[in-house]
């Protein structure tokens, strides 16, 4: 793809920093995107772990009808924490401020994002939302126990700390908007010579949709909560009814950003997969621009959708079929993305290393959930299925069993990158085959639940319920089991993993072209692209070691 | 050189262009004023939106500059101000219907 050879760097940006400090210091204040990417990595890695802690604690307390370790009260706030935890600290902001943060520039050949100072903002603000979530916990009032959705009337004449939760949530709003801007400016400004938008890696065309989801969705939730608050606080009637408010109208506006936050959180990890499958099938990308355009189509249309989580609320019956109708049009993106994912395979000299292994997963998972998004935007079933675990069920195969899923696919890929060492393979691929187990076992049942009838958000259940529950908690010890060993893998790795090489996968695009870890500026050479970005004929031209 | 270069592409607007805008916003705001005193029933927002959509839009190119700017940053803009469109077309099937 570039011109020259790979030098070999002095100095990695582990030994090089952009300011005068060390230790810690150089790390707080630094303005290099590759370390603000690894500080959110590990802020965001240790919230997801918070979350599934927490989901564990759930699943114990339904392993059995009746109270078991934990009231209702607590199993209110504990799903409402679940929910907040890994929407708004982990899923929303991990793609992009972790691996976006880290590649972006890179694989557009660049030194650094457009506004460094304003990167490491993100971060703080980012931090500050996440303290004020925690604080909410333990002031007077208690936990929130709204569920993450925060409805009116509830989340309004509560005595929980709902206020301080929902400010956390504004705060942490603006870390995204920020993250969209920098990349927005970065992906129009800062590619490098012979870089044209279509030689773009598909990742980054990912990046630049989500980041326009960020700054016009993002700003709608935060006048949202704002209004909340003063509702709250002075008693002012928008949405609560009793104050001659509209309750409906607080669901419409929460859910115009929300909906699309669904596609903050996919949209990344779609252009992950795109990344990997043409690394490890050793061929271009099919369909390259149909993927890229149908990235910003998901970002359109995806504005379209929203009421269509508002089915039941008591909506005009002619909003509702039109939003049962747009709702099945974000399916056709949706589907050319898979199919020429699927079609990137075809014919392709299959390499099954890890990152591949997990990204398969991803397209059986998070086909189910989207199949399954589609019984759920069906007006008729919806009304038999709201509420219920069979939506619990679909928006975790989406979430979890989608974005999820590649979160750990990019580690695996990106890891050597990043940190320079190698993980255990073998591990790795144990860990790939426990997590698809453990994934089904813990979430299917839950389809047949809601189908059954069995509400969400209940601590309690009837008997006829109990094997489900079982089997359903069962899963949940065993993706324990299975995060245990890839985060062991990966910690054990980063400390006294072997080497890694400049390109241990045959890669192409640009970050493939540089030292593991890269140097400060990422580059030790002039980079200029006269390659589409997934050529693999230049793979003799690089440092590519097959054995 | 690129400073001259640099204003070559900037722009000056006079201050009677500055005054006669303002002058023009605080007539359409006393119109709102006084169109919100008459009944006109559901087109009253209409005329309110249609309003404050006209001060917006003197308000980004004059004062903002964004007239004179890249075509790109009107690209953006557009996107934005449409998707806001949409957004409330889509509301109101439920508000007008229900």
């Amino acid at each position: 793809m570039a011109n020259g050879t790979v030098a070999v760097s002095e100095k990695t940006f582990y030994e090089e920093s952009t300011n005068k400090y060390s230790g810690i210091l150089s790390w707080l204040l630094t303005t290099d995107h590759k370390r603000i990417g690894l500080l959110y990595l590990y802020t965001i890695g240790g919230f997801f772990l918070v979350g599934v802690v927490l989901g564990l604690l759930m699943r114990l307390e339904l392993i059995a009808p009746g109270e078991t370790i934990v009231d209702a009260q607590t199993y209110n706030s504990l799903f409402t924490l679940h929910g907040v935890i890994m929407i708004f600290l982990f899923i929303v902001p991990g793609l992009p401020a972790i691996f976006g943060n880290f590649f972006l520039p890179i694989q557009l050949g660049t030194n650094d994002v457009a506004f460094p100072r304003l990167n490491l903002l993100s971060w703080y603000v980012y931090i500050i939302g996440a303290v004020l979530v925690l604080i909410s916990l333990v002031l007077p009032g208690g936990p929130i126990d709204t569920g993450w959705t925060f409805y009116i009337p509830y989340s309004v004449r509560t005595s929980t700390n709902v206020s301080l939760a929902i400010f956390a949530a504004f705060v942490l709003g603006f870390s995204s908007i920020l993250t969209g801007l920098n990349f927005i400016t970065t992906v129009h400004r800062m590619r490098a010579p012979g870089m044209g938008f279509f030689r773009m890696p598909l990742f980054i065309w990912s990046l630049y949709a989500t980041a326009w989801i960020q700054v016009i969705a993002t700003p709608v939730i935060g006048i949202t909560i704002l209004l909340v608050i003063l509702e709250r606080t002075f008693g002012v009637g928008i949405f609560d009814p009793a104050l001659g408010g509209d309750p409906i109208l607080y669901q419409h506006m929460f859910w115009i950003y929300s909906h699309p936050a669904v596609y903050i959180m996919i949209l990344p990890a779609m252009g992950v997969v795109s990344e990997i499958l043409p690394t490890f099938a050793r061929r271009t990308i099919f369909g390259y621009k149909a993927i890229a355009y149908s990235s910003l189509a998901i970002a359109f249309v995806g504005y379209l959708v929203w009421a269509h989580h508002m089915f039941t609320s008591g909506i005009s019956d002619t909003a509702r079929w039109i939003f049962s109708l747009l709702t099945f049009i974000v399916a056709l993106p949706s589907g050319v993305k898979v199919f020429n994912w699927v079609a990137t395979l075809y014919k392709g000299s299959i390499d099954p290393k890890p990152p591949l292994l997990w990204v398969l997963s991803f397209i059986f998972l998070f086909s189910i959930g989207g199949l399954t998004g589609l019984v759920v935007g069906s007006l008729a079933t919806d009304i038999h299925l709201h509420d219920t675990y069979f939506v619990v069920a679909h928006f975790h195969y989406v979430m979890f069993g989608g974005t999820g899923t590649i979160f750990i696919a990019g580690l695996y890929y990106w890891f050597p990158k990043m940190f320079g060492r190698m993980y255990n393979i073998k591990w790795a691929n144990i860990a790939a085959a426990l997590y698809f187990i453990a994934f089904n076992m813990l979430y299917f049942p839950k389809f047949i639940l809601g189908y059954m009838g069995m509400p969400r958000r209940y601590f309690d259940y009837l008997p006829e319920f109990t094997t489900l529950q079982e089997i359903s908690t069962v899963g949940s010890w065993l993706m324990a089991i299975t995060i245990i060993i890839i985060v062991t893998n990966l910690i054990h790795a980063g400390l006294k993993g072997k080497k890694a090489s400049a390109n241990p996968w045959g890669g192409v695009t640009l970050e493939w072209q540089t030292t593991s870890p890269p140097p400060l500026h990422n580059f030790n050479r002039h980079v200029e692209v006269n390659h589409e970005p997934y050529d693999f004929s230049q793979l003799k031209e690089l440092e590519y070691d097959s054995k | 050189m690129d400073q001259n270069k640099h204003s070559e592409h900037h722009h000056v607007t006079g201050y009677g262009v500055y005054i006669l805008v303002w002058l023009g916003l605080i007539a359409l705001t006393s119109i709102t004023v006084t169109v919100a005193g008459i009944d006109f029933g559901m087109v009253a927002l209409a005329v309110a939106m249609t309003i404050a959509a006209i001060k917006s839009a003197l308000v980004i190119n004059i004062f903002m500059h964004i007239k004179f700017d890249q075509p790109i940053f009107k690209v953006f803009l557009l996107v934005s101000g449409f998707t806001l469109i949409v957004i409330f077309v889509l509301t109101f099937f439920d508000f007008t219907y229900r």
